[in-house]
């Protein structure tokens, strides 16, 4: 079977192996940290910063003059934390929002980094070949060394997210509030949004600038839609992000030559558009089952209503009626009246019915919110 | 009982941009009352609440809490934001939020235990939103969130509760419900400040008032000073309410 070929292969090769385990880390950390994002309404962030990461990859290959994944990675968080502050003082200084900051810097430094990235294709420097990549990602550069700096980043960040947990928790819910019960907000502030940095800065190489949001916002959101609890959220958004980096990976190798970056996303894309429809919860699938069911019995309720209050002027309720009455109202069907027997509320005999006693009561108490009890 | 001030606020002037919201207050907080802050939009009531809090840095004033700066003096304050300031959707549950009232005695990295939850559980009785403690929160009503807010407060076990337009937006048997229990509250020696409203119900459920209209215009008992002469001071249109005690 080729699934079973291919595990074969994953583990006997080498260089197959590295990159699984680098984009299942990294997709880890990324659905961890997402989550953060798409729960502060940040999720725009991600995608200015990794976009203005590039001009900061680009300066750092100009000064170094060769290809270093550790210098072009500080380099990228500079310009990528850069960015970030800019939005902010934009946010804070004038009266733009933040939809129109974000697009301002995202496009001005992308737009900067693609203006040096070609200067840097013009001079004479044999180094230069493979730095649009950044562009897109190039998950085969991933080496053994990128691997054990992402697992090793994801070990620090699990850590810190567990330290800071309740922190972090009433920071998304209430700020105001977190901030009057004595915790340093500002601090908190800086500590979420370092991670993502360095979390965006980390996919670079692999998924690529211009994809890089994608890879923090999908997984959190397909994993919204499975839970109302925060911690299996992130855990969720975590397992998603890896299985889109393993199955990614997987699909580009077994096609040749499909880059992997743009497949990654597409996995996780894919993960997104499931969890929307099938979710339970959430899912527009059950949604609209749900729906369905509340109008058919809503349906049921209206007829029965209409039978109640024929059936209540008369001294005994279960005096039987012809089923021809009912030919007044609507919502009525032989289907109707069939369901309402199953439920024991009416009878029928004939072309009569008659209500019984449960009918009668539940007819009596129909939608009376008071006399319910709130469970 | 009144001689003890709670809330002392001197000078106290904030401003967005370059409009003061609020202008040179100077404003003390007997003890043990219940005290609401009336006026119109954009008199800066939530300001007033919010920089007392520390949420908002003044342009000028000093407040205290019991003689002591805010930050000091924190575990003895507990705050009801407005239910519209947070996103009723974040995956938590009821009785996770009123947990949050615990966080703030707990301090940094330390986690709520029993004894937290214990605490949450009772203030969710006290409320009466003991069964839905498993809700998810974005599945309760509007009357239903504001008892939450309102029992993550009681869990912070506070001498002085600042609460921002707490019947916003609730029905008849949640105010009632919440009124009761600032009035225990208030029973316990506690002290409770409301922005509030409703000019109506002022006399039946406060005793002291104060009307503020970026400046203070007047603060007091509610039996000396909530009369038709401050209340047009206030709102700046002749206002007539019929006031029964």
């Amino acid at each position: 079977m080729e699934l079973k070929e291919y595990f074969e292969f994953l583990i006997s090769d080498y260089t197959l192996r590295t990159i699984s385990i680098g984009t299942a880390v990294l997709g880890a950390i990324c659905g961890m940290l997402g989550s953060f994002a798409v729960l502060r309404k940040q999720s725009l962030l991600g995608d200015a910063i990794s976009h203005a990461a590039l001009p900061g990859i680009a300066i750092a290959f100009l000064i170094i003059e060769s290809k270093n994944s550790v210098v072009f990675l500080i380099g990228a968080l500079l310009s990528g934390l850069l960015g970030t502050f800019w939005i902010r003082g934009i946010v804070n200084k004038t009266h733009l929002k933040s939809d129109t900051a974000l697009g301002l810097i995202l496009s001005t430094f992308f737009g900067f980094g693609m203006l040096l990235l070609t200067y840097i294709q013009k001079i004479p420097n044999a180094n230069q070949a493979g730095l649009e990549s950044y562009l897109f990602g190039q998950a085969a550069t991933l080496v053994e060394s990128d691997v054990w700096l992402m697992s090793g980043v994801t070990g620090i960040s699990f850590i810190i997210l567990l330290l800071f947990w309740k922190e972090l928790k009433i920071l998304l819910f209430d700020p105001d509030f977190t901030k009057t019960i004595g915790f340093n907000t500002k601090f908190l502030d800086i500590l979420i949004t370092s991670f993502i940095v360095v979390a965006i800065v980390l996919g670079l190489q692999t998924v690529g600038v211009v994809l890089m949001s994608a890879m923090l916002l999908a997984p959190a959101a397909a994993a919204r839609q499975w839970t109302n609890k925060l911690s299996t959220m992130v855990i969720v958004a975590a397992i998603f992000g890896a299985l889109s980096g393993v199955i990614g990976t997987g699909i580009s190798a077994s096609s040749n030559n499909l880059s992997t970056g743009p497949i990654i996303v597409i996995v996780a894309a894919i993960f997104v558009l499931f969890s929307f429809v099938f979710s339970p919860g959430r899912g527009l699938l059950f949604r609209e089952i749900r729906f369905r069911k509340n109008r058919r019995d809503l349906q049921l309720h209206k007829t029965l209503s209409f039978m109640y209050h024929i059936a209540k002027d008369h001294a005994n309720i279960s005096h039987p009626h012809a089923i021809k009455i009912l030919n007044n109202f609507q919502g009525f069907t032989r289907k109707t009246l069939k369901q309402l027997e199953d439920k024991n509320y009416i009878s029928l005999d004939g072309n009569m019915w008659q209500m019984t006693p449960t009918g009668y009561e539940k007819a009596a108490t129909l939608y009376d919110q008071i006399s319910k009890s709130d469970e | 009982m009144e001689d003890q001030i709670a809330v002392k606020i001197d000078d106290l002037t904030v401003a967005y941009d370059y409009k003061p919201v609020l202008w040179d207050i100077d404003l003390a907080i007997p003890e043990g009352v219940l005290m609401a802050i009336v006026g119109p939009n954009g008199a800066g009531k939530s300001t007033l609440i919010k920089a007392i809090l520390d949420i908002l840095k003044p342009i000028a004033g000093s407040v205290e809490i019991y003689g002591k700066p805010y930050k000091k003096n924190r575990a003895l304050v507990a705050y009801v934001p407005q239910k519209g300031s947070v996103d009723w959707d974040f995956p938590t549950t009821a009785l996770d939020v009123v947990m949050m009232g615990t966080y703030g005695s707990l301090g940094w990295i330390k986690r709520p235990g029993q004894k937290e939850k214990k605490a949450a559980l009772e203030a969710l009785e006290k409320v009466g939103m003991l069964s839905f403690k498993s809700r998810q929160i974005s599945q309760l009503s509007g009357g239903q969130q504001q008892r939450i807010f309102l029992a993550r407060a009681l869990v912070q076990n506070a001498s002085i509760y600042f609460m921002d337009e707490p019947f916003q937006g609730v029905d008849a048997t949640t105010e009632k419900a919440i009124i009761n229990i600032l009035k225990e509250l208030r029973k316990a020696g506690k002290t409770v400040v409301v922005v509030h409203h409703d000019l109506q119900t002022v006399p039946e459920y406060f005793d002291w008032v104060t009307f503020l209209n970026v400046k203070k215009i007047a603060t007091g008992p509610v039996k000396d000073i909530f009369n038709d002469d401050n209340l047009t001071k206030t709102y700046g249109i002749n206002y007539k309410v019929a006031i029964t005690q």
